[in-house]
């Protein structure tokens, strides 16, 4: 049977997605402007990120609704809860996006620094990560959530070795500092955005399951 | 944030050790319960401990035996012609079903309130004195105090104390249903069925009679049928769900509105059926 809740649920998981896909062209503008050194397309990326933040309201809004007026139940409840973890999460991965851009801005006052090699392979893979979230969301996939957290755990690798990357240009040059500080603060945000699509797979493997598998080992969620 | 704590709690709301359902401590045990009506199976193989002093909510769809089963409890459902039983019911451990069974007795332990309030054609009072007097007692003063006693845990006697000689009539809906609440409990029974005891109340008399279910678990052990979800998951520490005349899931009423694990019942609490 079809529910009007149906239609509710279908409505919010669309906006969702809207958000989602917003905020996944963020990181894409956020790594471009990084590599070619490109200042307004950062300076694009900071502007829109005030629209996702509307939609962040709109679809607290719409929850807070559902609530009252349908008291979810089970598969549903987990849904509502689900949604209300996710946005904020994708809110911050656009603040996170933002903060990129910020620091490209500074970066591009002064000549580039070296080639980056860390850096680049690591927003990628960030990237991937909050996509296939969204997609084992969509899709409704524990077991593709529970690939993605697992992933986690490379990307915080990468960060570290951008880190040391990082570190030898500055022990190299004291002048590297402040634009090898920068790229820190970089490599930081990506690293970020991962845990947040972390999150986002782990609601997504509680909506799937009823398990809330939040601050338990790796090892212990097979 | 949530602490460690709060995860505990939450992982524990989310499945109840099998440790905890084994410490619980059965009042009611059903044990491959089948009943009919003539040739008609309207029970199959109904096995559930009912703990203690809880609540305990009967949820499903109309006709799913729910009601049937619930009337079995203080064999309310002997007076239909050819009903019958099987399997068996027992309460602390006495099997109720058994032919030395005194059913008056047994219906005294069993109080039961049904959904249409209904009040004798009498005083407030002489509700509530009418099944004393019928056990034998006569000392006026005994009699005031088993009244007042009654009508206090039934959250009614400030509002009829200056009224006890006023016809049952006279109250609300809600009123009249907290009379019957303390009709049943004047004879101090240990078990309380209540069948959609809210179902014909505004919200405001529904929300008096919730409250009430939870100040009598203290005291009682108590199932309640109800067709209102939000109900069965506002007041029940355990909830049943029947379907077509079986037992499909019965757990914590937490696990049964946030993570069933059958479909059928996931169906259900998110009105997906039909």
């Amino acid at each position: 049977m079809q529910r009007h809740f149906d239609r509710d649920i279908e409505d919010l998981k669309d906006l969702l997605l809207r958000m989602g896909a917003m905020v996944e062209d963020a990181i894409t503008q956020s790594i471009r402007a990084l590599l070619e050194r490109d200042t307004p397309l950062a300076e694009e990326v900071i502007g829109n990120d005030s629209r996702i933040d509307q939609m962040e309201l709109e679809i607290d809004r719409l929850t807070l609704e559902l609530i009252a007026k349908m008291q979810p139940a089970a598969v549903d409840l987990r849904f509502v809860a689900a949604i209300m973890k996710i946005t904020p999460e994708l809110e911050r991965i656009a603040d996170l996006a933002q903060d990129v851009c910020e620091r490209v801005i500074e970066l591009n006052r002064e000549p580039p620094l070296k080639p980056m090699v860390a850096i680049p392979h690591l927003a990628q893979d960030a990237q991937t990560m909050v996509r296939q979230a969204l997609d084992a969301f969509v899709r409704g996939d524990a077991t593709l959530a529970r690939q993605v957290i697992k992933q986690d755990d490379v990307v915080d690798q990468q960060t570290e070795q951008s880190f040391r990357e990082l570190l030898t240009y500055m022990l190299e040059d004291p002048r590297n500092i402040s634009r090898a500080i920068r790229l820190t603060f970089i490599g930081k945000y990506f690293e970020r955005m991962a845990d947040g699509a972390t999150n986002i797979c782990e609601m997504v493997v509680y909506l799937v399951e009823g398990k809330m598998i939040k601050h338990t080992p790796v090892t212990q969620n097979p | 944030m949530l602490t460690a704590i709060d995860m505990e709690r939450f992982n524990a709301a989310l499945a109840p050790s099998a440790a905890a359902l084994e410490s619980m401590n059965a009042k009611i045990s059903v044990r491959d319960f089948d009943f009919f009506y003539g040739s008609a199976k309207v029970l199959h193989g109904i096995t559930l401990d009912i703990p203690d002093r809880q609540v305990t909510a009967l949820i499903g769809p109309s006709g799913c035996g729910k009601s049937t089963f619930i009337r079995s409890i203080n064999r309310m459902n002997d007076i239909i012609p050819n009903a019958r039983a099987k399997g068996t019911i027992s309460i602390d451990g006495r099997a109720i079903y058994s032919s030395d069974t005194d059913v008056v007795s047994l219906r005294r332990r069993v109080g039961m309130v049904f959904q249409r309030s209904n009040p004798f054609p009498k005083s407030i009072y002489d509700n509530i004195a009418y099944g004393l007097r019928i056990g034998g007692m006569r000392n006026r003063r005994e009699l005031n105090n088993v009244v007042e006693r009654s009508l206090i845990r039934a959250a009614l006697w400030d509002e009829v104390k200056d009224r006890l000689n006023e016809s049952a009539f006279a109250l609300s809906g809600g009123q009249q249903q907290r009379l019957c609440i303390a009709r049943a409990l004047a004879v101090d029974p240990e078990v309380l069925l209540m069948d959609e005891p809210a179902s014909a109340l505004d919200p405001i008399a529904t929300t008096k009679i919730e409250e009430l279910i939870w100040d009598l678990k203290v005291n009682y052990t108590i199932v309640i049928v109800t067709h209102n979800m939000q109900q069965a998951a506002r007041v029940s520490d355990r909830t049943a769900f029947f379907m077509l005349g079986r037992l499909v899931e019965y757990a914590d009423t937490k696990t049964i509105f946030m993570n069933p694990k059958e479909k059928m019942t996931e169906d259900y609490v998110t009105g997906r059926f039909g």
